[in-house]
């Protein structure tokens, strides 16, 4: 790994974040009385560092040409995001009480076509990567600077469309492209390696011409070094970093709750789990 | 469980199955991707969607080609020669194809896309549908093997590519007929915004439309020729066979009206109500697809909607089948897309 950058300094503002993140996905989430609000929980601490400390963006300009561009494969993560975007004054922040209504420009899956910040149209698993290459060969033409991050989960995985993309970001050498994919370890029908078994994931990624990271996903300072090393590194090649997460990080008591993917949550449990996430804080 | 049996094997065991070929007659070959769909003595052009892009491109520096391993076999490789910085291999990977290709829109290109119309159709269609046209990016698909043109089989004939095509909302599809059709069509989804599905002829490509009065318009319906007793409402190579069959036509006296759809999607109703509403014709709607889900079963909904219903609607299409391998010529009279078989169709029609 490279060295590591001065911005751990920043590291309790990103805790700061990303408890933001995650009491507004709690909120969307109430509102629409569910949601996927596990896997929101557990992605914020990257999505914190990803808006917070890596990406270079203009709230009040999001199709500005100088922005770092970030892909949300995973439509249904888009709570998860929603919740970034307002915390990063993208989307306003009374907007959440809108989640998943009609006329709601905040629908359940992620759409390029609603949503300010929202890049793609993800929710057909499988797409963010390539359409990531094609980016970042545009960049590339342009000579812009600027990264493409593409974030994914560990259930894209499965997808073939994922290594075509793999195989041609490592034939173009795309250094300007970084996928971020989330292992949650929790698929639709149970345990991602149960499902599909990916593993192992750095060998593969690897083997297809990239620069690989494996980072605790709700380890802030391991993000930001993680995220540093990615955009620092001089190797013309693509690089992963693979985020191993916990589904419903943050609030103990949701934490180790079954079916996970689509969570079950209570109505009475909404105002529970922002007091535990404050919990977690002051403790 | 039985396997299915296609070709001769189907039609008989095996002994009665094996080909014996007669030494009286012209050995026909495969016709393999790289032919030419021309008939003898036919005037062709070469290459014309890759000429056409190449004269375009250079006005356009945000048009790119890219291709998955078919850039010599839909005439890309043309515009890959004059601008290989603009030209990308993407790998037989069909799916990234699409998908790079709508990065790339994203930045702000216009990439032209090509592949065979079944990978297109068969492989890429949610690639294309949630990666392009769901978010209107400026993205041209131009695929060649529409319909019948290969004798490859199944596996490479895209029968039934319009009538995948046309169940996607926002997506413009163009079917033209001959070089200077698909010469002219390429300009105009380069000026057009937005996503489109292209078929293309390749190789040598028969030149037909120049003796006609005739320019291609996006979204338009020209009447290339008029005549009394039949009206063919026909799209891409099918408008030359129509051609052909309305002048033997002629020669027995029966007027033939050719009316060419290039563009499927959206489809000028208003002509082709305006045509076939006119008394008397009875309708032919012919192309090189299936008699599922493409232009014949549009024009009929086109009809029954407009209230015009003509003495007679008949389609000149290829079956709802798998069809057989084998040359291209006896697989056109085989399925009644030849010229001949064609005349023959119309013919039958007036008894």
């Amino acid at each position: 790994m490279n060295a590591v950058t001065g911005a751990r300094a920043n590291a309790p503002g990103l805790e700061e974040r990303a408890r933001n993140i995650r009491r507004h996905a709690l909120r969307m989430g109430q509102v629409q009385g569910q949601g996927y609000i596990a896997q929101a929980l557990g992605v914020a601490d990257v999505l914190a560092v990803s808006y917070f400390h890596a990406l270079r963006f203009r709230p009040e300009d999001p199709e500005w040409e100088e922005r770092d561009r970030f892909l949300l494969s995973i439509g249904h993560y888009a709570i998860a995001l929603y919740a970034a975007l307002i915390e990063a004054g993208i989307v306003p922040k009374d907007e959440l009480e809108t989640y998943g209504s009609d006329e709601s420009r905040l629908p359940m899956s992620g759409m390029a076509s609603y949503t300010p910040g929202m890049e793609i149209s993800g929710g057909s698993l499988g797409l963010g990567l390539g359409i990531a290459v094609g980016i970042g060969l545009g960049l590339r033409r342009k000579g812009s600077d600027r990264f493409v991050y593409n974030l994914m989960s560990d259930g894209e995985l499965d997808e073939g469309p994922t290594w075509e993309a793999a195989m041609s970001a490592g034939h173009w050498k795309l250094d300007n492209l970084i996928c971020i994919v989330d292992v949650n370890r929790m698929q639709a029908d149970g345990v991602s390696t149960g499902v599909l078994n990916f593993e192992p994931l750095p060998a593969k990624w690897e083997a297809f011409g990239w620069h690989v990271q494996r980072v605790d996903g709700n380890d802030i300072p391991a993000l930001i070094r993680a995220f540093d090393t990615a955009r620092e590194l001089r190797e013309p090649k693509p690089r992963v970093i693979i985020c191993d997460t916990k589904m419903a990080k943050g609030v103990s008591f949701l934490e180790g709750r079954e079916k996970s993917h689509f969570l079950r949550v209570e109505a009475h449990e909404w105002d529970l789990a922002v007091a535990a996430l404050d919990e977690g804080a002051a403790a | 469980m039985m396997k299915v049996k296609r070709g001769p094997w189907g039609r008989g065991s095996w002994g009665e199955a094996a080909a014996v070929l007669d030494p009286s007659k012209p050995k026909l070959t495969t016709s393999a991707m790289i032919a030419s769909i021309a008939s003898e003595g036919q005037r062709t052009s070469a290459a014309p969607f890759g000429e056409a892009l190449v004269k375009v491109a250079r006005e356009r520096p945000d048009i790119l080609g890219l291709t998955a391993d078919l850039g010599k076999y839909t005439d890309l490789h043309v515009f890959g020669a004059a601008f290989p910085d603009r030209y990308y291999q993407m790998g037989m990977a069909e799916q990234n194809l699409m998908l790079a290709a709508a990065g790339l829109a994203h930045e702000g290109f216009t990439p032209f896309v090509t592949t065979y119309a079944v990978f297109a159709a068969r492989r890429t269609y949610d690639f294309i549908s949630q990666g392009i046209v769901e978010e209107g990016l400026n993205v041209k698909i131009c695929c060649a093997l529409p319909g019948l043109t290969t004798g490859y089989g199944p596996s490479h004939q895209a029968t039934e590519d319009l009538a995948i095509f046309r169940g996607m909302p926002d997506l413009t599809i163009v079917d033209p007929c001959d070089a200077l059709d698909i010469e002219q069509a390429t300009q105009a989804i380069a000026a057009h915004h937005g996503p489109v599905y292209m078929r293309l002829l390749r190789g040598k490509v028969p030149l037909v439309l120049d003796e006609y009065d005739y320019r291609f318009e996006l979204g338009k319906a020209k009447l290339l020729r008029d005549g009394a007793e039949i009206l063919v409402i026909s799209t891409g190579l099918m408008t030359m066979r129509a051609l052909e069959a309305a002048q033997r036509l002629e020669a027995d006296r029966v007027g033939v009206a050719v009316l060419h759809v290039p563009t499927i999607k959206p489809l000028d109703e208003a002509t082709i109500l305006r045509e076939a509403g006119r008394t008397g014709r009875m309708v032919v709607v012919a192309e090189n697809h299936s008699v599922i889900g493409g232009l014949g079963e549009a024009v009929a909904g086109v009809l029954l909607r407009g209230g015009v219903a003509p003495p007679r609607f008949r389609q000149v299409a290829l079956p709802d089948a798998f069809l057989d391998a084998g040359a291209l010529p006896t697989l056109h009279d085989r399925y009644g897309i030849s010229a001949e078989a064609m005349a023959g169709s119309l013919r039958s029609c007036l008894q």
